[in-house]
């Protein structure tokens, strides 16, 4: 079977809060100096799963796609150290700044142009915008079933199990392929490439393709939803720290500062 | 002329959800038209009469639609929104709205806003505030695309003053086509007060060492009669179901009373807490970042202030 991943290059989200600053004229994140771009937290598990379905069924081969700039052969490269065997990067001009209908419009795009794909998995939203959105989008331009905020997935006999994760519950749906399922957290963390697999990586095939290449034009990238404004909300710190010589002390202050508040 | 505001309704246990009337509210301030209503479902139709404040409830009952599925319920919104013709589309960020909304919205050949927490009608366009870039950041975007579909997130619109209810119109639906089928579904509440709905919440952070120092977490949020929380590295680390999960990925919570034992404060854990009205943090580090949204703090260890804390709250209680 054929599994297409499509990863999201974003600026490092694992940084302190302190550190997360936006340029709002340009309304664009400014990343500290010297922190590279990663992959999105879920896309990574998302190859993880695809590396977990070929582990079980044996002849799967997964394919890296990412749309965004040049660095984000960086992301499709530790894709394929992770076990991917082959990549494909989507880079144009008329590439960036697309809304999630337009960036699903250029990876559906892609995908078919790859044919023959079973499954497409992607994290169920990216941590930069944490939208939650293309993977579906994805699906309805394959009109394609789709399973989001899977915990685990299985492939049988043309069908996809997923278990999915609800705040209060977990649901285990079945769909034929082909589909698209997005990753949850709760499948667990993408194993990490050993020396051997990343210089291996190196030599696996790495197509770039471009608006023309895949036969997608401007007007089907126009944009249906716009960002008017990007910026770090205001917080007051106005903390009031406990004061005590021993944690009793600081304790006993707090229960009465929270009696005092009516809030115990 | 697409006129009116459409909010999807949901049905628990029979009852209206909350979220119902969140939606409502919101439609009604948009000032965008008359405010009606989707029901979709099996054996749904009775409800249509608890949902006040709208014109019109349309309704798509259908066997096929008694467990949710994305296409099933994607094809019936869809169908209704034909019908209806409105110019924005409320559903709520839950289990239902986040899954369906995309998919609706790409049917109507329009754009969605997720997750939202504010929104207004600005030159007959929506515009809509969100969340992003794991809390830190909040992004204003506008429709070029109508209708505007848009998720609210859970407690963050005032919910509507009752109402009358609506006039009801059946809305024909096509079951076939459903390619995916629930198989099964294990419910995974934890036990007491539900997390969403807690005046208190006291949530443990990766700093505890260990599932076993939840102990004193459990103690305090049974003494003040709230939930216990977790952050989503302790829920990643098996220490605490996922249920109890709090932050952008896991339960949105708006308590009276949030106290954050070892926990860190990273913007995705904010995300989840935010909306407590009240936030104590209990954490070694005096740079933590959950200080920050604090309104109250100790810098220590938990383990000499959380036995010191529940000492005093007994005290406090018992003298009252």
């Amino acid at each position: 079977m054929h599994i297409v991943v499509c990863v999201k290059q974003v600026p490092d989200w694992d940084i302190p809060p302190a550190s997360f600053k936006v340029d709002e004229a340009t309304r664009r994140v400014v990343p500290p100096p010297g922190v590279a771009p990663v992959p999105s937290q879920f896309d990574a598990i998302a190859v993880e799963a695809a590396m977990r379905i070929k582990d079980a069924t044996g002849d799967a081969k997964v394919t890296i796609m990412s749309m965004g700039s040049t660095t984000a052969r960086d992301v499709i490269k530790h894709g394929l150290a992770m076990g991917g065997d082959e990549g494909v990067l989507l880079v144009d001009d008329a590439f960036t700044d697309l809304d999630s209908n337009g960036t699903a419009t250029v990876l559906s795009t892609a995908i078919r142009k790859l044919g023959d794909v079973d499954l497409v998995l992607t994290g169920r939203q990216a941590v930069d915008w944490d939208l939650g959105v293309t993977g579906t989008l994805i699906a309805e331009m394959l009109d394609a079933p789709v399973v989001t905020f899977a915990r685990s997935i299985t492939v049988n006999d043309g069908k996809v199990t997923v278990e999915r994760v609800l705040p209060d519950a977990f649901e285990t749906v079945e769909a034929p392929l082909p589909a698209v399922v997005t990753v949850s957290n709760e499948l667990g963390e993408p194993r990490y490439p050993k020396l051997q697999q990343i210089m291996a990586a190196a030599k696996k095939q790495v197509n770039t393709w471009s608006a023309g290449d895949i036969g997608v034009d401007a007007t089907a990238l126009a944009p249906r939803l716009t960002l008017e404004a990007l910026f770090v909300p205001q917080v007051d710190s106005k903390v009031e720290i406990m004061q005590g010589d021993t944690p009793d002390e600081q304790a006993a202050n707090l229960a009465k500062r929270l009696h005092e508040a009516k809030l115990i | 002329m697409p006129n009116g505001v459409l909010i999807l309704a949901e049905i628990a246990d029979g009852e209206v959800a909350p979220i119902t009337g969140e939606l409502i509210g919101a439609a009604q301030r948009l000032g965008a038209g008359p405010v009606s209503a989707m029901l979709i479902g099996s054996g749904v139709e009775a409800a249509a009469s608890k949902i006040g404040g709208v014109a019109t409830t349309y309704v798509v009952d259908d066997p096929a639609l008694a467990q949710y599925t994305n296409d099933g319920y994607a094809k019936a919104a869809e169908a209704v929104a034909k019908q209806a013709d409105p110019a924005v589309v409320l559903l709520g960020q839950t289990n239902i709205g986040r899954d369906l909304a995309p998919a609706l919205a790409y049917k109507l050949g329009t754009a969605v806003a997720m997750d939202t927490i504010a929104m207004e009608m600005k030159e007959g366009k929506l515009h809509t505030t969100r969340p992003a870039y794991g809390g830190n950041a909040r992004a204003v975007n506008a429709f070029s695309a109508s209708p505007a579909v848009a998720t609210v997130r859970p407690k963050s619109q005032d919910a509507a003053a009752g109402g009358a209810a609506g006039a009801v119109e059946k809305v024909a639906f096509d079951a076939s086509g459903i390619r995916s089928k629930v198989i099964d579904r294990k419910v995974a509440t934890a036990e007491g007060v539900r997390l969403e709905d807690a005046d208190v919440v006291v949530t443990g952070g990766r700093g505890l060492g260990g599932p076993e120092n939840f102990n004193v977490i459990e103690e305090l949020a049974h003494l003040l009669g709230g939930a216990v929380g977790a952050s989503r590295a302790v829920a990643d680390l098996g220490w605490r179901p996922v249920a109890e999960q709090v932050g952008l990925t896991g339960k949105v919570v708006s308590p009276t009373l949030y106290i954050a034992v070892a926990v860190s404060g990273a913007s995705q854990h904010m995300a989840g807490c935010s909306g407590s009205k009240n936030i104590v943090a209990i954490n070694k580090d005096p740079d933590a970042n959950i200080f920050k949204a604090a309104r109250f703090g100790i810098v220590g260890d938990f383990k000499n202030v959380m036995p010191a804390l529940i000492e005093a709250v007994k005290k406090v209680k018992a003298e009252r």
